[in-house]
Order: structure tokens, then C-alpha cells, then sequence
């Protein structure tokens, strides 16, 4: 399906701490039994002693990640997605009230877990995570972006945030030289008809249906929107003005995640059609990770479809009603 | 450091509660019976057995504590202003617009490590600090006050696990058991068995005093502070609304403050101590 070159977002995470490790000394990694998937061990055998494996509770791993920043330390914290969220209120109480500085940096989101199936396909953490006061939240689009955003959060991060990684690799869509900055997204296609804004593996599809819809005669921009919160409403309402049409692309629920984020912003702002592909109200289910975006209506052919229509102000057909 | 003899202490734990009484009363809202059954530990930690400098609240060496159990605020605001951390005058402002003194524990005020309020996160948060602790080759202690109520929360067991694991010696736990929550007494909202045994179990010292014997605090601190290799779990027998006879034991006063001036004159009458 993807051409491009693929790594593995997680592999670029346990690696950007192990050389942080080396930078600085305050630097603490939390892990709640899954270190060899989220590839925080690659760390904690790097630099056992500012490792801590707290085993299969995850309520424990936030407090103590509150306690070890309230102490000083730049914290980081991993699980997956959907085990993190069971501990939203010690986020919620005892590292956002504090405001401290723990950087949850979760992997396997999405449906692209795969075979493993609903259970595991978080699609709602986004928009739990953006609800909360002081948290920051970011999607890296690849591996580049990852060790970007992780060496930022390391130097200059303040307060709670959140970064969403994923079990599959994702095609390599930066160049070596990016840098990641919060608050900003970047374009990967200038266009003028219509807009794509996408988040992680969707600005893929994206770039993929942008050029489909070039043999259709529709000029699609495409933006890469990692960093939700705070989000790029300057990049937002440009696309508003220049290009009439926005549609949004997520591996997660259109409620309360990217596409909610991008509406509030254009409606606030300059109001134009904003179309949301992404999971609709559902859970996932088992199968290869690739195969269920067809299945979910979210492969290039419904992205193509939805950015055609949007653009012709036609009524939505019935997939997306 | 000043020594506070055990005169001192009676008379300091005394005014704690009658600020108890105080704020709650002003702010018609409140914890009071949970903040009176940990006066005479708040009077002995912040008095006598605590590293702590209210000129230099942030010093590095200084010994941390966590109120686990965060709506017993007035208890630790009191203790905090009695010791010289804030002016006792902003006291009357506990609930109220335009004050720090948020109805549970805040961290925006001087002298509390960690802002707390929900149930069960006060200890794992006591053993963050006590891993940097020895991260950072420091002496100091993590104290850290729950309730019994609150340990039915299972997070206290996950972090009771964590500290057993880290051998974190450098961290002191003090259960405030005075037997009652806020629907009734715990032994019929959900039994809590033999928790000296339970903790026992999880890998830590565990002791047991009277939570209202100023010499029993003292040796049970102590103690635990000689420990070599395992975390100390003190447990504080006390009792709920500790010096208010209507109080006492009453679950309506977890939650409530005094009714009616006339309770609120003989709760005052009943503690004793100067205005």
C-alpha cells in the first residue's frame, strides 16, 4: 500500500532517550511492564538506575512520575495508549493540577495495533487528553518527527504532555534537518482547491489521495497537524481563506480529536465546510492494521472521495452522513 | 533545629484544632473530623521530627509531606501557619475567592509539597520523591498521611508494592485510622481486615500507636527513621473529630462544620487554648 520508506516510531523514541540519557542527568524513565514494546528499555538497560519498571499498574507509574518531577526530574513515562488512560484522574489530579513536568509518551494507538484487536485500538485518547487543563498533546508523522518532539520535550518542555506513538512503522516523511515545534504544523503539499489536515499515518493517505485528486483536477493542500495541543489555528484559518474547503483526516474518533479541533477553529474563526474522516463513534477490531482502513471507510479511495465532494459542495454520500 | 517539648506540642495540636474549627466554620463547608483526628501528628511532625525551615521552604534537603487524604486541609493550613510558613490572617480566607487556600490541598501555598484531593495518589506521589531522594544521594524523608477510608483505594496497594521494591526506607507513611468515611464507619463500608498484617505482607515495618500520644508519635518516627532497607507504615489509632464531643466518631462531621453558633462556641469551649 505505502511506497516510501518506513521506521518505526517507537524504536526512534527508546533510542532519542538513550542518548538523552547521556545528556542529562535528571532525566527518569517510567515504564508499567511493557518496556520491550514501547522500547523504553533500550534506556533502562542503557541507564538501569534512572529506569523504574513499576510493574502492571499504571495508577502507581503517574503518581510516582508526579512525585519524581514535583523532585526535580524530567520524567517520562510510557505504557500504551489505552492503559494510560485508565489512570486520567492521577493526570488529571496529581500531574496536570501540579503542573509538573511528566511527558506521557504512549505507544500502540489506533487501529493499526492490528490483530490484537478493539481492546488495544485506542481511537478516544486524543480528545481525553486534550480535555485536560496544562496537558499538551502531539501525533508525530514519523520517525523524525518522534525523536524531534522527544528532544524538544527533553530541553524545553514544560508542564504535562502527551505524545502518541504507534506499534507499526510509518513511512518517512521529513528530512533529516526538521525540527519540531509546538504549536506548528507543517505543509507537505501547497494547494488551492481544498485542504487536507491530517494526523500520524492519515497525512499519508492524505498525500497519496492529494495526488489522485491531481489527475481529477482538484489542487489539495496537505498538512501535517502533529502537534494538536496548542494547535496551528494560523495555518487553520489560511486554509480557510485560500482554499474554501477543509477535510480532516485522523486514526481516531472524529469526536473530540483532530476534526473537532480544526471546526472549532475555522467556525470561530473563518467559517468554511469542515469534513471528518476518521472513526465514527465505533470500536476497531482484528485484523492487519492496513486492512482496516478500508474497512473503517479511512483508506485513500474514502479520503479522495470525501475531499472531492467537500470540494464540489456536494451533498455526502452515505458512508460519511 | 527548635525542640518542642511535649507541653509545647499539647498546646501547638490545640491550636491547630481550633483553627480547624475556625476555618470551617467561617467557610460554612469543610473536613473537620478527619483534620482533628491528625492534629497531634501534624503538631509532632511539623514541631519536632520534620527537616523543614519556613524561611527556606524550598530547600532541597528538607524533609516532604504529603496529605494524602487532601480534604483534612484545614489541619494541614493550620499547622503550616502555626509554624510560620504563611500569616496565620490568611487563614480566614480557606474556600474563598481570591485565596490559595483551595478547599483541599493546594500546592500553590507555602510550605505543601503536592496538591491532593482525590483519594490514593498521595502515596505513589511520596514515593516519586522518595526514588529522587535517593536518586540524588539526599538524607531526607517523605512523610505521607492517608486515611483508612482512602486505603481502599487499590492505587495504595499498587504504591505500597513500588516502595517495598525500592527499599525506600527514606519514606514514612502514617494511616490516620479513626475508623470512619463519609457513608459510615469503614468496618461496615468495606472491611478492611488486618491491615498491620496486610502491610506486613507488602514488605514494609509496620507499627502501631495511639495517634493521639505525643510520645507514642515520637517513638513510632523514630523508628522508622533507623530503618535500613524497607519503608515504615505507622498506624496512627485515633479518633475522628478528636475534641469535639459531638464530633467524635460522628460520620455527619467528616464533612460538616460546626451547625450552629452554639456549636461552633462549644466545639472552641470543648479544645480549650487562647484565642
Amino acid at each position: 500500500m505505502l511506497k516510501t520508506q518506513t521506521e518505526s516510531l517507537r524504536e526512534a523514541y527508546g533510542e532519542e532517550l538513550k542518548v538523552l540519557g547521556a545528556k542529562y542527568k535528571e532525566l527518569v524513565v517510567l515504564d508499567a511492564d511493557l518496556s520491550s514494546s514501547t522500547k523504553t528499555a533500550i534506556f533502562g538497560k542503557a541507564y538501569p538506575d534512572r529506569f523504574f519498571n513499576m510493574g502492571i499498574a499504571e495508577q502507581s507509574m503517574v503518581a510516582t512520575a508526579a512525585g519524581l518531577a514535583l523532585s526535580g526530574k524530567k520524567v517520562f513515562a510510557s505504557t500504551f495508549a489505552v492503559f494510560l488512560m485508565r489512570t486520567y484522574e492521577q493526570m488529571r489530579q496529581s500531574v496536570c493540577y501540579n503542573n509538573v513536568d511528566v511527558n506521557f509518551v504512549v505507544t500502540h494507538s489506533g487501529i493499526t495495533v492490528g490483530e490484537d484487536g478493539a481492546t488495544h485500538q485506542i481511537v478516544e485518547d486524543v480528545g481525553v487528553m486534550s480535555g485536560l487543563p496544562n496537558m499538551k498533546v502531539t501525533v508525530p508523522v514519523d520517525s523524525i518527527e518522534t525523536r524531534s518532539v522527544i528532544d524538544f520535550l527533553a530541553e524545553k518542555g514544560r508542564g504535562p504532555n502527551f505524545v502518541r506513538l504507534t506499534r507499526e512503522k510509518f513511512p518517512v516523511l521529513n528530512d533529516k534537518d526538521y525540527e519540531f515545534k509546538q504549536g506548528k504544523s507543517r505543509t507537505f503539499k501547497d494547494g488551492s482547491d481544498v485542504t487536507i489536515i491530517g494526523m500520524g499515518i492519515m497525512v499519508s493517505l492524505a498525500l497519496e489521495a492529494a495526488e489522485q485528486l491531481k489527475s481529477k483536477g482538484i489542487d489539495a493542500r496537505v498538512i501535517n497537524m502533529s502537534s494538536i495541543k496548542p494547535i496551528d489555528r494560523d495555518a487553520i484559518i489560511k486554509a480557510a481563506r485560500e482554499t474554501g474547503h477543509i477535510v480532516t483526516v485522523e486514526e481516531h474518533s472524529i469526536y473530540n480529536g483532530l476534526g473537532s479541533r480544526v471546526a472549532e477553529v475555522a467556525s470561530e474563526e473563518y467559517p468554511v465546510p469542515v469534513w471528518r474522516l476518521g472513526m465514527r463513534d465505533t470500536f476497531g477490531k482484528s485484523a492487519k492494521g492496513w486492512e482496516l482502513f478500508d474497512y473503517f471507510h479511512m483508506g485513500v479511495d474514502d479520503i479522495v472521495k470525501l475531499t472531492e465532494a467537500c470540494f464540489r459542495e456536494e451533498q455526502r454520500y452515505e458512508n460519511f452522513s | 533545629m527548635e525542640q518542642y517539648k511535649e507541653a509545647d506540642l499539647k498546646n501547638i495540636a490545640t491550636g491547630i484544632r481550633r483553627k480547624i474549627i475556625e476555618m470551617v466554620y467561617s467557610a460554612k463547608s469543610g473536613h473537620p473530623g478527619g483534620s482533628l483526628s491528625i492534629a497531634d501528628i501534624l503538631a509532632v511532625l511539623y514541631f519536632k521530627e520534620m527537616n523543614i525551615d519556613p524561611l527556606d521552604p524550598i530547600n532541597p534537603d528538607r524533609d516532604r509531606l504529603i496529605l494524602s487524604k487532601g480534604h483534612a486541609s484545614p489541619g494541614l493550613y493550620a499547622a503550616l501557619s502555626i509554624r510560620g510558613f504563611f500569616p496565620e490572617s490568611l487563614l480566614t480566607g480557606f474556600r474563598k475567592l481570591n485565596s490559595k487556600l483551595e478547599g483541599h490541598v493546594h500546592r500553590g501555598v507555602p510550605g505543601v509539597e503536592a496538591s491532593t484531593g482525590s483519594l490514593g495518589q498521595g502515596l505513589g506521589i511520596g514515593v516519586g520523591m522518595a526514588l529522587a531522594g535517593k536518586l540524588d544521594s539526599k538524607d531526607y524523608h517523605v512523610f505521607v498521611i492517608v486515611g483508612d477510608g482512602e486505603i481502599e483505594e487499590g492505587s495504595i496497594w499498587e504504591a505500597l508494592m513500588a516502595g517495598a521494591k525500592y527499599k525506600l526506607n527514606n519514606l514514612i507513611v502514617i494511616l490516620d485510622k479513626n475508623g470512619v468515611q463519609l457513608d459510615g464507619y469503614t468496618k461496615d463500608i468495606m472491611p478492611l481486615g488486618n491491615i498491620k498484617a496486610m502491610v506486613s505482607s507488602f514488605g514494609w515495618n509496620t507499627i502501631e500507636i495511639n495517634g493521639h500520644r505525643f510520645d507514642e508519635i515520637i517513638s513510632a518516627v523514630e523508628e522508622a527513621k533507623k530503618s535500613t532497607d524497607r519503608p515504615t507504615f505507622i498506624i496512627a489509632n485515633t479518633i475522628k473529630g478528636k475534641g469535639v464531643s459531638y464530633m467524635e466518631n460522628n460520620p455527619k462531621y467528616h464533612g460538616a462544620p460546626p451547625a450552629s453558633q452554639e456549636e461552633y462556641e462549644q466545639a472552641l469551649r470543648e479544645i480549650g487554648g487562647e484565642e
